[in-house]
Order: structure tokens, then C-alpha cells, then sequence
């Protein structure tokens, strides 16, 4: 698929900023695994608590033995907001579009924040399903954002 | 160190404001604004701008304390502590970080102060545009989560969901600071009432948060003079006195508010007041029934809801119908924002919420509530570290009522 047609498939216009690991950095392998259309998720190698946004060391037990592990790419709406205020320039003829809090079902109490894909005034709720949509954006240095579908 | 209480021994003896503007419309620079509102805050104390010894700020207050002791020419500085957090959650922080300060014998006579002129330096409610972000807002903002508003609606969406709240309850706060804001002239809003039509008509900046479920942005400063009890009653016979203060965070509220971790909060629909409230109340050695009239941060109407529940003020069960206009103005049960607050009086970070706090227990309100106690002040919801704070009017006994206390 050309660049523009893998543009033309993305939920918000381009011009948002890029993600990128910490200055330490954390969230490299979430990124890394993104590109590859992989889910991953840290997790302590001692007390198996997973954890996310990652740090430095187990929040549960204060174990430094930090993995990443797959998880599911699904969940079900946690929370979500549609919004109609363009709070960046890029988004400014993309309102409302919805933003959704999702629960991963298989790393029970981590939560990621992504857009549910489609019409932004569609009707949705607190439990509904979804899985992830991998959302390429390529160029010199590609990173790949975690979009979410109904299910 | 049973017993430990902040309770009568510091006093708030001076307030001072500047006009309030609208954002980007002051006429002089933040760090001039800074100066009027402590030289009015002096002036309101009787005291000599020069006999200030210590500076506590919040929210990375750009009025360095150097400057500020240089400019006003202060005999010695004594004290200069500014609280972590770059939101609203802060300001009661400011006050309580004041009057520890004065109790440890470090300094005698605080000024807290804060300043905003956003038309010299940026705006709060515009994402800045940058090519790359890192970390924890690495995970929120590619997906065009970047405002306050949105960074914070997702635990007022979640909250609502789960207690079954409706949108009346946050229309409810909004026509409360506007009522107030219509007797105070000094207000932003002063002038330009708002009905429920309105506001049901009103464009949603986020769902659930409409336009004026969301605070102004302003120009402007506050300042608030603290010294000891006990120096106070040399010079005024209407000191506020501080009861109790709390401020910090519940567990595992995240790294960064908004950021990845903090949307991870095992307890997610919270204001952050759960570790707190309890505290400053055991401090003051009062009950959530004793409050006589709250001034609650608005960033967001939905926090102010979280926060007074988070207080013991109502339960959530109850908040459909406690949040109602006819409860929360001067007359009703519990009249919150007397001044306007944050949504229509100046959003001065919430510092103008102590201002109205003095105002209140000195009986000198434009919304004066009849012979109020205990006025409690709470600062920026749905953050961390937040803070809040319980203030009694001169009438307040020397020894708690529960007999507990210092």
C-alpha cells in the first residue's frame, strides 16, 4: 500500500505529534512491538504483576526483573470522550472524532487510550467491544499507533 | 506527635487582587500584576510590603521569589517553597506550605502568591505543536487527547457512568459560580448571567463537559499575607485562622496527571481527595457537617462534583439530587463558588478561591452566606499532588468542638 493510501485510512489527519520512548527509555518495547502489529504489555518476571505506563521498577512488589509480555489486542470501552473542540491545529476539520479508555481483557486493570475508528458522532458505551487496529505511519523513522474497531 | 494540628496557630491576615482580564487582555506584565496583588494584599494586612520574609507559590509560578524580594525590597527573605504539580491541584498547598514555614520558626510573615498573563506566555486550553512526544503523554496525545479538558474527562465520563449522574448535576455547578459572579463585580462574568437554556445550548468542548462546564482562562493575580496567630491579633480583630490542611495524593495516581499511568489508577474515577479529606478534617477537628460554604477548583464542573463527594459533603448516591442550583447559592444548603470561582469570577488558579474564602468569614462577601464557621477551600481536582483546606472565621473556638485537637 502507497504512503497516501495508508494516510487516507488513518483516524485523525496527519500533523500530531509522534510518539516516542521516555528519556530513560520507557515504552520503547511498546513501540517496537507496535511496528510489527504486536501488543505488549510490561510485566514483573517475579510477582507476574502487569503494569502500564511502564517504570523503572514493579510497582507491586519493587522487583527491577521487568518484562514485556503480549496480551490480547482486545478489550471492552472503559471510558470515552467524543470530541468536538479542535485542540490542535491538524484537528480542525476532523471534529468530533471519539477517543475510548479500553480495558485489555487478557492484562486485567491495564488500560489504553486510543480512537475508535469510524464516524466520530456514532453512538457507543461503557462496555462496548472492541479489538485493536494497527495504524501505520511510515517515513524515515515509522511508528504505529494502536486504533481501536468494534469488535 | 499525637495530636499534631496547623489549627488557630496561623492566620490570614491580608488578601489582595488585581482587575481581572480576560486572557491576553492585561495591560501589564505578570510579574507587575504579581506586585499589585502583594501590595494590595499588604495594604489590606496594615503592614509594610518590606516586613514580608517568606514567598509560597504553586504551579510553577514564573514570579521568581529573588525577583519578587529584590523588587520590593525586603528587609531579610527568610522562606521561598513552591509545591510540585503544575495544575490547580497546588494552591491550598501554597497556603499550608506558608503557614508550616511560619510554625517552624523558619520566616513570620508569608505571601502567597500566584500570577497569570497568558497573552506574555502561553495558553492552557491550546496543546503546544510539537513534531514528537515523549513517555507517558507518548501514550494520550498521537490520539488527539492533549487539552486539560480531555486529559481529566475520561475519569468524569467513567465516575458519571458508574453512580448514574446526569448532566444536571454539573449544569448545577456552573449556574452557581455564575449566580455569584451577577453580585460581584469584579467578576470576568459579572453582567452576563447564565440560564440552564444556555447551557444546554452550549457547544460541548469534550463530552460530557460542555463549554461552561470548563473554567475561564485569565489574566490577573492574587496574593494572601499569613503570619501567626498570635501576631495577627496585634494587628487585626477579624483574623482568619487556618483549622487543618491536607494535600498529596491517594495510590498509585500516575506519573504525570493525564499521562498513561495515571489513566492505570487502580481507583480511576476519583478527584484524589480520599487520603486527604479526612486528614484536614481531623486537623480542624470539625465534620463535613460543620462546613458552612465551599470555594471548589473548577477546572472542570465534574471535578468539583468528585471533590465535594470525595469530602463527605453528599454521597454519590445522593448527588443527582444535591447538585442542584437552589442547593448550592448563598440561601441554599451549601453555597459553593460565592465569589464566581474559576468558571466566572477569574481563573486565578484557584487562589481567588482563597481570597473569597477570607472574605466570607470576615463578612465582606458581594454572596455573603449568614455568619458562616468554616469555609472549606479545595484545590484542583482529578490532579496529584491536590490540596484543600478548612478555614475558620475569629469566632472559632481556641479548642476543637469535638474536644479533640491540638
Amino acid at each position: 500500500m502507497s504512503n497516501e493510501e495508508l494516510e487516507s485510512q488513518w483516524v485523525l489527519p496527519a500533523g500530531l505529534p509522534k510518539p516516542i520512548p521516555s528519556s530513560e527509555g520507557l515504552g520503547k518495547e511498546f513501540w517496537a512491538a507496535t511496528l510489527e502489529h504486536k501488543l505488549v504489555i510490561q510485566r514483573c518476571t517475579d510477582c507476574r504483576h502487569w503494569q502500564w505506563g511502564p517504570e523503572i521498577i514493579c510497582r507491586a512488589c519493587g522487583g527491577e526483573q521487568l518484562g514485556y509480555e503480549s496480551v490480547e489486542p482486545a478489550g471492552e470501552i472503559y471510558s470515552w470522550q467524543r470530541c468536538w473542540y479542535p485542540v490542535h491545529p491538524a484537528l480542525k476539520e476532523t471534529v468530533p472524532y471519539l477517543v475510548v479508555m479500553v480495558e485489555l481483557d487478557s492484562a486485567p486493570g491495564v488500560r489504553l487510550i486510543g480512537n475508535l475508528v469510524g464516524d466520530g458522532q456514532q453512538s457507543l458505551a461503557v462496555g462496548d467491544r472492541v479489538t485493536a487496529l494497527f495504524e501505520d505511519h511510515p517515513g524515515d523513522e515509522p511508528y504505529t499507533l494502536v486504533q481501536w474497531q468494534r469488535a | 506527635m499525637a495530636g499534631r494540628t496547623i489549627r488557630r496557630q496561623v492566620a490570614l491576615v491580608g488578601i489582595g487582587e488585581t482587575t481581572y482580564y480576560k486572557r491576553g487582555k492585561s495591560p501589564d506584565s505578570e510579574f507587575k500584576l504579581c506586585i499589585d496583588a502583594i501590595r494590595n494584599a499588604c495594604a489590606d494586612a496594615g503592614i509594610d510590603a518590606r516586613d514580608i520574609d517568606g514567598f509560597s507559590s504553586y504551579s510553577d509560578d514564573r514570579n521568581d521569589a529573588m525577583r519578587l524580594s529584590s523588587a520590593l525590597n525586603l528587609r531579610e527573605l527568610n522562606y521561598s517553597v513552591m509545591q510540585w504539580g503544575g495544575g490547580g491541584g497546588g494552591v491550598m498547598a501554597a497556603i499550608a506550605n506558608g503557614a508550616a514555614g511560619i510554625l517552624a520558626g523558619y520566616c513570620d510573615t508569608v505571601v502567597v502568591h500566584r500570577a497569570l498573563a497568558q497573552g506574555q506566555f502561553g495558553r492552557f486550553g491550546q496543546a503546544q505543536d510539537t513534531p514528537v512526544i515523549p513517555g507517558e503523554y507518548g501514550h494520550v496525545m498521537p490520539y488527539g487527547v492533549m487539552s486539560a479538558a480531555q486529559l481529566f474527562g475520561f475519569r468524569i465520563q467513567r465516575f458519571m457512568h458508574e453512580h448514574g449522574i446526569g448532566q444536571e448535576a454539573l449544569r448545577a455547578i456552573a449556574m452557581a459560580s455564575y449566580h455569584h459572579a451577577q453580585n460581584n463585580p469584579r467578576a470576568v462574568m459579572h453582567g452576563k448571567p447564565l440560564t440552564e437554556q444556555m447551557y444546554d445550548d452550549s457547544r460541548y468542548i469534550t463530552e460530557p463537559l460542555h463549554l461552561y462546564d470548563c473554567c475561564q482562562e485569565n489574566d490577573g493575580a492574587a496574593a494572601v499575607v499569613l503570619m501567626s496567630a498570635e501576631r495577627a491579633a496585634e494587628i487585626t480583630d477579624r483574623p482568619v485562622y487556618l483549622l487543618g490542611a491536607a494535600m498529596g495524593s491517594a495510590p498509585q495516581q500516575g506519573a504525570e496527571a493525564g499521562g498513561i499511568s495515571y489513566h492505570n489508577a487502580p481507583d480511576y474515577p476519583t478527584a484524589n481527595f480520599k487520603t486527604l479529606a479526612p486528614k484536614a478534617f481531623a486537623m480542624a477537628g470539625i465534620k463535613p457537617t460543620d462546613i458552612d460554604v465551599v470555594q471548589s477548583y473548577e477546572n472542570f464542573t465534574g471535578g468539583v462534583m468528585m471533590a465535594m463527594i470525595e469530602h463527605g459533603l453528599c454521597s454519590p448516591e445522593e448527588a443527582n439530587n444535591f447538585f442542584v442550583p437552589e442547593n448550592l447559592i448563598v440561601g441554599g444548603k451549601l453555597p459553593l463558588n460565592t465569589s464566581g470561582g474559576n468558571l466566572a469570577e477569574c481563573y486565578m488558579h484557584g487562589l481567588e478561591l482563597v481570597v473569597e474564602g477570607v472574605r466570607q468569614l470576615r463578612g465582606d462577601s458581594t454572596s455573603q452566606v449568614a455568619d458562616p464557621r468554616h469555609c472549606l477551600c479545595i484545590g484542583g481536582p482529578l490532579v496529584g499532588p491536590v490540596s484543600t483546606l478548612i478555614l475558620g472565621s475569629a469566632d472559632t473556638g481556641p479548642t476543637t468542638e469535638g474536644g479533640v485537637g491540638a
